[in-house]
């Protein structure tokens, strides 16, 4: 049977958001709220990008005089700092909440206004990082600011605070959303999505939450601290006050080295989903992926250290974090071996999804293995802090995320849009992207075993790095030049692209069960699964549950393990609360660069905030 | 053979000498980082021909098969077997090179101070006649065939000592002391870098390095231990004005800390961490205008008569 | 490539019997709290485990010339803390009971326990026996003590908030397990502070 159409538009009226700009500001749609993330993300990767290509044009030739050093420097700690927590780790939040409850067949995130929340305090992150480059106090220390050099004697003004306190934006934004993903994913799944039942994407984004949960904190705790130092005379990384400049290093990595996996495992999920659908058969070795991604996010909290292994620590523990370190390419490379003995054994379909996950392959097992190089304490001296490990983390990172993000973008455009992209198109962007890159980053690689340092602004003629310094250049204007591609084509084809259909690729999960653009509903019943491609049921109708509430807003909760259905739970409406409670989150933040007393005072719009926020809407007590 | 190989290439791509490279090493602890390097290339490189090999055979069968194919689940141990055995080899090799490069060779080793500072080297040897320390800056010179012991220290900021083709990097920490050997095996001139970022100008923290017989190596630092011949010059005069409250010159009135020692400042090979070679224009065009060659340097401009500017040229020239 | 109209449905269950609400862990706001008091609680360890690394980093714990900890008004606290558990866990007794009126005023009795709480840990600050910029010891003592007044601060408003809510309304199934997960955090930072005692009064005396 199909849905009648007084349900539809019940459901419709009941779901929708209040119109105009009022609702743009309330609303808590997940998919709303995520198309908001991605395309921030999106418009950052590219002024990131802009970033790069600059720093290229002043390494094309020795001693350019494009840049002094003030601006490269800022260059670099823009650019890395906003890849890497303004564009990585939110686009891939993004893409949770967009895909979640469309998997699990859910109404909505299990804590709607909290997605909300997340998005404007990330918003707010990304405004005091570019504004205030637009007002000329742009970090400049880099990605990771090691104290003394960021500290208040080395560091005046305010450019190392704006780092830290943009840190904190989006850190909090980050534990939000991963509380609201977990929570999503563990309770409420449809029934009959045991674990055992559950997609690798939905695991992927599960552990990739757990992980920034357990790590993040790490980060939040650092930068407070360096704020601390700078702001009110504390001595935690100052050595002649009884502080020690490598309690930084440890608590920074000690988050810094999960989040290179808080990017990676959502990465795997979406290879995950696309290899099943383009191969046309089940996931081979789902439980082996599985355990995989359980252990490389175990394993990533034993790595740290090998990010200092150049600072003199004791040589035998750095031996351990060696042994540690390479031990993560076991679960790797299992799992890029069930990828490929499922597209062995399927009928693979090359479509511009399936074309990303070759490219991912080809270049993030280079990513990987120079990885194992650098996880080695002894060579790693040789090889850290030269363009070597430049190279060594845009494989991983571009390689091994971005171009698996690019897959995913095509694979689920149609979900989101109604509408195909452009197959010929999207393989134009795909050469010039993945040629471009290797061809900008290989040589990046024979740039570090000659000796050319990472962060150098420019180089003296005659070592040699010229030519390497060339094509570098070259290939990073040919991947940027893929990427409007890219763009361009999902534009155009927002408008001009044809009509999808629900489930244009036959895809295996639920997400492709509803209409396409998927409705603020998303799913008219609540499915009944029975299987891990509840989609190839062999064309035959989907087994659903009706009784959720259609004439208000409500989700079903299930339990952890099997999906039992346990009861049903109120949604929340939109509301400008969170809009209004960042806003208040913002301004503390922001003034407590100037003055610590910001805390206390700040303290008091955000408690309104979030008593509006939580205040419950139900009768006056009867006083009777 | 594949050691020359994969070297050549590198090199010969390069088009250089390789003066700042770990491809080439000169001295015991760069050459352990080498083999192990290769070894790494040699695993690695046949894991990615794996890998490839098993994706286009993947490809390739699916488009000539027409029906779907089981998966031997015995696929799975056997992947698991050899990255196994590749990471079991490569963590032995790691172990045997960083026992290679950290064994303790050092007794009675010389002991070199090396200090970092934003953005050069303090160098301090003990002078073998007197036990007292000696100081120069940014240009290290080292004994063939003998273990100098660097002790790496820190003024100000992090940064990071590394001349590759002698040794790995270790990171010079304030309040902090580490000790890296060094036993070179070929004598000629080598370039280090600082390796952490430290600052504005940490592009121009460079380091010339000398590998040198024995005897060559007593002499240069009998040499360093003299101190500058008093000489009473209008050049002499100038510097004691404004550049005596940064600089020292051993034997004269100057005795400034901030800057680097200058007592036989024209026997060096560069001028500014690397930032010039050392020519009389080089020299007068550094004290003129610093912060144009290396914005952000604690050196001020000094502005001096065309006179003043000769005389002082021709004074620092002789500190030989 | 298809365009056929989405998947037809076959309603097989009807889902319309269950609850609207639940209790514990079994509902779905239970889990979120899990969610932030993990967050807070790796905040914790890992402000102690900065606190135990600069004590190994260091010669003498605490450094020469700090004076010790006081031990008189941290102790009074922790025993006031420790004992507004019995209370606490009463108004989570009666909130799983739904019995209004109790949690009521279980909830406005909080409220006054915090405030002695917070008059309490002020008077523990002012014998802390070092400030915050004196040193490394000094800056991580406050540090550990801070981080956890934020939470008494912060679960004294949210008393404070709910008891003025509770006294005015009528109170529903979802607002007893509002209360309850209020209990919870409760305890949780009644436990955080008990390994922060420990480091903060008795690592320095005992190691």
């Amino acid at each position: 049977m199909r849905p009648e159409q007084t349900r539809l538009d019940r459901l419709s009226l009941t779901w929708r958001d209040p119109p105009g700009l009022w609702g743009f500001l309330t609303t808590v749609d997940h998919k709303r709220i995520a198309a908001r993330y991605i395309v921030t993300a999106l418009l950052l990767m590219f002024l990131a990008g802009m970033l790069a290509l600059d720093m290229r044009w002043q390494l094309s030739t020795p001693e350019n005089v494009r840049m002094g050093p003030q601006l490269y420097n800022e260059s670099f700690s823009l650019h890395g700092s906003t890849m890497l927590f303004l564009v990585s780790v939110p686009v891939m939040e993004a893409m949770a909440f967009w895909l979640v409850p469309l998997m699990l067949g859910q109404r909505n995130m299990a804590f709607p206004r909290l997605g909300a929340f997340s998005y404007w305090l990330y918003l707010g992150g990304v405004l005091t990082l570019w504004i205030s480059h637009a007002l000329d106090i742009t970090p400049d220390l880099g990605w990771f600011e090691y104290p003394p050099l960021s500290g208040p004697a080395y560091a005046p003004g305010h450019r190392a605070d704006i780092w830290a306190q943009m840190i904190t934006f989006t850190e909090v934004a980050a534990l939000a959303a991963s509380v609201n993903v977990a929570a999503t994913i563990l309770k409420m799944r449809p029934p009959g999505m045991t674990l055992a039942r559950m997609p690798v994407f939905l695991w992927a984004m599960l552990v990739a939450s757990i992980m920034t949960i357990l790590s993040m904190p790490a980060i939040m705790l650092v930068t407070s601290m360096l704020i601390a130092d700078r702001l009110v005379s504390t001595h935690f990384f100052s050595p002649a006050g009884g502080g020690d400049v490598l309690l930084f290093q440890h608590l920074f990595w000690f988050f810094g080295h999960p989040e290179v996996y808080i990017i990676f495992v959502p990465a795997t999920g979406f290879v995950s989903a696309i290899v099943e659908t383009f191969s046309r058969r089940p996931l081979f070795g789902h439980s082996v992926i599985v355990l995989a991604i359980l252990s490389i996010g175990a394993l990533a909290f034993g790595l740290w250290v090998h990010h200092m292994f150049a600072v003199g620590l004791p040589r035998l523990g750095n031996n351990f974090y060696t042994a540690a370190s390479m031990a993560i390419a076991l679960p790797a490379g299992l799992q890029i071996f069930c990828w490929i003995a499922t597209i062995w054994s399927g009928r693979p379909w090359l479509a511009t999804p399936m074309l990303w996950v070759i490219g991912f392959v080809t270049t993030f097992v280079i990513g990987g293995l120079s990885g194992v190089m650098t996880a080695s304490a002894a060579l790693d001296l040789q090889l850290t802090d030269s363009y070597f490990i430049v190279a060594h983390f845009h494989y991983v990172l571009v390689g091994g995320a971005m171009f698996p993000l690019f897959g995913a973008f095509c694979y689920w455009y149609p979900k989101a849009t109604g509408r195909m992209m452009s197959e010929r198109w999207g393989r134009i962007a795909f050469a010039l992207i993945v040629g471009g890159f290797n061809l900008g980053f290989f040589p990046m690689h024979l740039l570090g075993l000659l000796g050319m340092p990472r962060r150098v602004y420019t180089y003296p003629a005659g070592m040699g790095w010229e030519r390497l310094n060339q094509v570098a250049t070259l290939g990073s204007v040919i991947a940027v030049a893929g990427g409007l591609v890219f763009v361009a084509n999902a534009l155009v084809c927002y408008w001009r692209g044809a009509p999808s259909g629900p489930d244009p690729w036959g895809g295996s999960t639920l997400e492709w069960a509803g209409e396409a653009p998927a409705p603020s509903w998303n799913l008219a019943y609540t499915p009944m699964v029975d299987s891990l491609t509840p989609m190839w049921n062999g064309a035959a109708p989907l087994r659903v549950a009706d009784g959720v509430a259609i004439e208000r807003r409500e989700v079903l909760i299930t339990s952890v393990t099997d999906a039992d259905p346990l009861y049903r739970q109120k949604s929340a409406s939109p509301s400008i609360w969170p809009l209004l409670s960042a806003l208040a989150v913002s301004v503390m933040f922001i003034a407590s660069i100037f003055t610590p007393w910001a805390i206390v005072v700040g303290a008091v719009p955000i408690g309104a905030a979030l008593t509006g926020w939580f205040w419950p809407q139900r009768p006056r007590r009867n006083r009777g | 053979m594949m050691r020359i190989i994969v070297t050549g290439a590198l090199l010969s791509l390069a088009g250089c000498q390789g003066i700042q490279s770990p491809l080439a090493p000169g001295g015991d602890q760069a050459a352990a980082l080498h083999s192990l390097f290769l070894l790494m290339m040699g695993v690695c490189g046949v894991i990615y021909m794996l890998v490839l090999g098993g994706l286009g055979w993947s490809l390739w069968r699916a488009r000539s098969a027409s029906d779907a194919a089981v998966v031997p689940e015995r696929g799975l141990w056997a992947v698991a077997i050899v990255i196994v055995v590749g990471l079991t080899v490569l963590i032995i090799g790691s172990f045997v090179a960083d026992r290679a490069v950290f064994a303790s060779r050092a007794h009675g080793a010389m002991i070199v101070r090396v200090t970092g500072h934003q953005w050069w080297w303090r160098i301090e040897y003990r002078d073998p006649a007197t036990g007292r320390w000696i100081e120069t800056a940014n240009e290290l010179h080292l004994p063939r065939d003998r273990t100098t012991r660097l002790a790496l220290g820190s003024a100000d900021v992090i940064h990071s000592f590394w001349v590759p083709n002698v040794a790995g990097k270790l990171d010079m920490i304030p309040g902090r002391r580490n000790i890296l050997d060094l036993t070179p095996r070929r004598i000629g001139w080598f370039r280090g870098q600082c390796a952490e970022f430290c600052g504005t100008q940490h592009a121009h923290m460079a380091l010339d390095v000398k590998v040198e017989s024995a005897a060559a190596f007593d002499a240069w630092l009998a040499t360093q231990a003299r101190p500058a011949a008093a000489v009473a010059s209008r050049g002499a005069a100038v510097f004691a004005g404004p550049c005596a409250a940064c600089h020292t010159i051993r034997g004269t009135g100057a005795s400034g800390r901030a800057g680097p020692d200058l007592t036989h400042l024209a026997a060096r090979r560069s001028i500014a961490a690397g930032t010039l070679t050392m020519t009389r224009g080089n020299l007068q065009g550094w004290i003129a205008q610093p912060q144009a060659l290396k914005p952000g340097t604690a050196m001020p401009s000094v502005p001096l008569s065309g006179p003043d500017a000769d005389a002082l040229a021709t004074y620092l020239e002789r500190l030989r | 490539m298809t365009t056929s109209p989405p998947r037809p449905f076959e309603v097989v269950a009807d889902l319309s019997s269950l609850p609207s609400g639940a209790i514990g862990a079994r509902h779905l706001v239970w889990w979120g709290n899990i969610g932030f008091m993990v967050i807070e609680g790796t905040g914790f360890a890992l402000a102690a485990a900065a606190y135990l690394y600069l004590m190994t980093q260091s010669a003498v714990w605490p450094p020469a010339g700090d004076a010790l900890p006081g031990l008189l008004w941290s102790g009074i606290f922790t025993a006031a803390l420790v004992l507004s558990t019995v209370p606490n866990l009463w108004v989570l007794c009666c909130a799983r009971a739904k019995k209004a009126a109790a949690v009521r005023w279980g909830m406005a009795g909080l409220v006054l326990i915090g405030l002695v709480l917070m008059a309490l840990r002020g008077a523990e600050f002012a014998h802390l026996g070092v400030r915050w910029d004196r040193d490394g010891y000094g800056s991580v003592l406050w540090l550990l003590l801070v981080l956890h007044t934020t939470h008494i601060v912060t679960e004294w408003a949210e008393c404070a908030v709910q008891a003025v809510w509770l006294f005015t309304h009528e109170i529903g199934d979802d607002q007893f397990s509002d209360v309850e997960d209020n209990a919870n955090y409760w305890s949780f930072v009644v436990l955080t502070w008990l390994p922060l005692y420990a480091l903060i009064y008795w690592a320095p005396r005992a190691l």
